[in-house]
């Protein structure tokens, strides 16, 4: 029988973390995380979830803990937000580097100075670059859907996986989800097996200190310097895709849902205008893109599911037939433009894809975006486009600019 | 041909001698004098607190004790922890003040 | 997409409220149901709101809603501090917690009203939580009663598989109670 629940996106990500059997969790509450880390640890002392909940004094601490279990072979999960996210940010090129497959749960919010306790993306997207699969979620269902397929991409590819959405946008609203089997998932998650495993019989000393060259060890064996083994790590994250793709289409099997892999798209097939996006707000697009039809704007939707590996050749297929690009995100890499748009338009450098491409920032901070904005600014562009200019300044949604 | 490391993260084995022998970085040696070495007096497993500190792990904890010259530093900790004073840290031939 | 706006202070149940709601109407056969509280922190005897969203298909927006169909008020002294009726659709409903009936009250435009007593209603039946009545139970039988979107049947399922087992009588008893006892007043 099919298991619905309606839950909050904290609650959908605690169920799968359980349904994953993870074998040791560590996190530090912090909003719009806490309630996850909360349902979690009732599980746990409750008994529903054979685990190690590892209490620490701060999210360096709950990623280290995270690390150690990992290394020696157990089933890691942590979970965060925002400064937290940032305080980790050294773990997490540890995370990667030792090639450890732990997930952690990224509830999106946005990062002070001033303070906010809301929604945006700055904290993962500020993460780019330490060596993490990034996954965004578009509602609850993806959230525990995506939490279980995590970990099979993870384990395959010995690379950490982040599970990012949105703050309080999802993680505190509501929602129908089907919950998957326990027994299915079982099925679904082989048992982790470490890449080395650690052991007084055969003792090593792991991440020692590596020299710009390559040297024998005692064995003649030519090992790998630093640059090797960043090499090594910058392969693995672009072979994921593979893993990620094959993740998602063993889960629509086996679950029934598909996510889309690498991306996804709504009403793409004839669309002109593709509105393009990350997390919740590319479900806003959805609604938006909708309204535009019905005003006869032939419009789409390409929600980005996967940020790293960046979906280079997903992107240059769903993109293939438009005649505009606008880009929507709550981040932005100051001093240029959201970084999607960056990403998204250097995939399309050396493609036919010549078509203007429109960027929108949106939702710092927690301000609410809606669809009906997401429509307004949507038209705005076409005007821009037809009135000849190619690239106007990157727009900022519903803020006052002076 | 050359092994392949196949490891996709940096580690090692503990293995003796993995940079050379770092016995010439020594400018003093410790030299023991046993008659003062708590085990040897008491011809008893006791003490071996040079093993212990010694951060080059070239002393063993035997009757008597042995220091691995080949690789020992010439750090003194061991003279130091000595409570027999029973180790002397003398100069290298050739090595001065 | 139907659309509700539940008003009231931290800790009268609001929160609590809009799930029970949203978990009624997918029995209902509402495929797209979604609820939410006010997004931020929260603290004991502020004003604050949650919403309910109901709809046959799923959901595809999580914005706040900008004017709601129905927007029920446990605590009338609310309507002093915010202004409610500026966040409800023309023609819409208004539900409120007042001992007044309908026809004593006066609101701002063209509004259907639904009143209930539902603070008396909680303390005879005996609903009291920290000295307060629980206003949130008789509200959701207004809620039933004004609107005819959820059955009380469907109400009652979700009592029973959320609450204490020790409570669901009395939470029936006083849905029950607060769904007779509702008056309504269509908009003029």
């Amino acid at each position: 029988m099919t298991d619905i629940q309606i839950v909050t996106g904290n609650q959908a990500a605690a169920i799968g973390a359980m349904l994953c059997q993870v074998q040791v969790v560590s996190a530090y509450p912090i909003t719009p995380q806490t309630s996850l880390t909360e349902t979690l640890s009732r599980f746990i002392e409750q008994g529903q979830l054979k685990a190690e909940y590892v209490r620490v004094e701060s999210e360096h601490s709950a990623l280290s803990v995270c690390i150690a279990a990992s290394s020696v072979g157990a089933r890691a999960f942590t979970s965060t937000s925002s400064h937290g996210l940032l305080y980790m940010h050294e773990q997490l090129h540890w995370a990667a580097g030792s090639r450890l497959p732990i997930v952690l749960c990224c509830v999106n919010r946005g990062v002070g100075a001033p303070w906010s306790i809301f929604n945006d993306q700055q904290d993962a997207i500020a993460q780019r670059d330490t060596g993490w699969i990034q996954i965004y979620c578009r509602n609850n269902q993806e959230i525990i859907d995506t939490l279980i397929q995590a970990y099979r991409i993870a384990e395959a590819v010995y690379v950490p996986v982040m599970v990012c959405y949105d703050g309080f946008v999802l993680s505190h609203t509501m929602m129908p989800i089907e919950v998957p089997e326990a027994e299915a998932v079982k099925d679904f998650l082989p048992p982790y097996k470490p890449h080395t495993i650690l052991s007084p019989d055969e003792p090593r000393n792991i991440n020692p200190v590596t020299f710009p060259w390559r040297r024998y060890d005692d064995r003649g064996v030519l090992c790998d310097g630093y640059m090797e083994l960043r090499y090594k790590l910058q392969t693995a994250l672009e072979n994921s895709a593979a893993s990620i793709i094959a993740a998602n289409d063993f889960f629509a099997d086996a679950f029934g849902r598909n996510h889309g892999g690498m991306l996804w798209s709504y009403r793409m097939e004839d669309a002109e205008v593709a509105l393009t996006s990350m997390g919740s707000m590319a479900t806003e697009a959805t609604t938006a893109a909708d309204i535009l039809r019905d005003k006869g704007i032939k419009a789409g939707v390409v929600g980005i599911r996967v940020f790293r590996p960046f979906p280079k050749e997903a992107v240059r297929i769903a993109l293939n037939k438009a005649k505009a690009i606008l880009v929507f995100e709550k981040d932005i890499s100051y001093g240029y433009e959201g970084a999607l748009c960056t990403d998204l338009k250097a995939a399309l450098y050396s493609t036919d894809i010549r078509v203007p491409v429109h960027n929108y920032i949106a939702g710092l901070g927690g301000r609410d975006v809606k669809p009906r904005e997401l429509v307004e600014a949507s038209e705005d562009s076409l005007k821009i486009i037809a009135s000849g200019i190619r690239e106007p300044k990157t727009t900022w949604i519903n803020c006052f600019t002076g | 041909m050359t092994k392949k490391d196949d490891n996709i993260s940096a580690m090692c084995r503990p293995a003796i001698g993995e940079a050379g022998k770092t016995g010439d970085w020594r400018d003093k040696r410790p030299t023991i004098d046993h008659n003062k070495c708590i085990p040897f007096i008491k011809k008893k497993p006791a003490c071996f607190l040079c093993w212990l500190y010694c951060p080059d792990g070239v002393i063993t904890a035997t009757i008597p004790i042995s220091i691995d010259l080949d690789y020992c530093k010439g750090c003194g900790i061991c003279a130091e922890e000595c409570p027999a004073k029973a180790i002397a840290m003398i100069n290298e031939e050739g090595k001065d003040d | 997409m139907y659309e509700v706006i539940w008003h009231g202070r931290g800790g009268q149940g609001v929160v609590v409220a809009a799930q029970i709601l949203a978990e009624a109407a997918y029995l209902e056969g509402y495929k797209g149901v979604t609820s939410a509280p006010t997004f931020g922190p929260e603290r004991r005897g502020a004003p604050l709101t949650a919403s309910t969203k109901i709809s046959r298909e799923p959901i595809r927006t999580f914005a706040q809603i900008e004017t709601a169909d129905t927007a029920v008020v446990l605590d009338a002294s609310i309507l002093k501090v915010v202004d409610v009726f500026s966040s409800l659709k023309s023609g819409g409903f208004i539900i409120l917690n007042t001992p007044l009936s309908a026809e004593d009250l006066a609101v701002p435009g063209c509004f259907n009203i639904a009143v209930v007593n539902a603070s008396a209603i909680a303390l005879s039946r005996h609903l009291i939580k920290e000295d307060a009545p629980i206003v949130n139970t008789p509200l959701l039988g207004a809620f039933a009663r004004a609107t005819a979107l959820v059955s009380l049947e469907s109400i009652e399922t979700i009592f029973k598989k959320k609450l204490p087992a020790g409570v669901v009588t009395g939470n029936i008893l006083t849905l029950r109670d607060a769904f007779e006892k509702t008056s309504v007043k269509a908009a003029v």
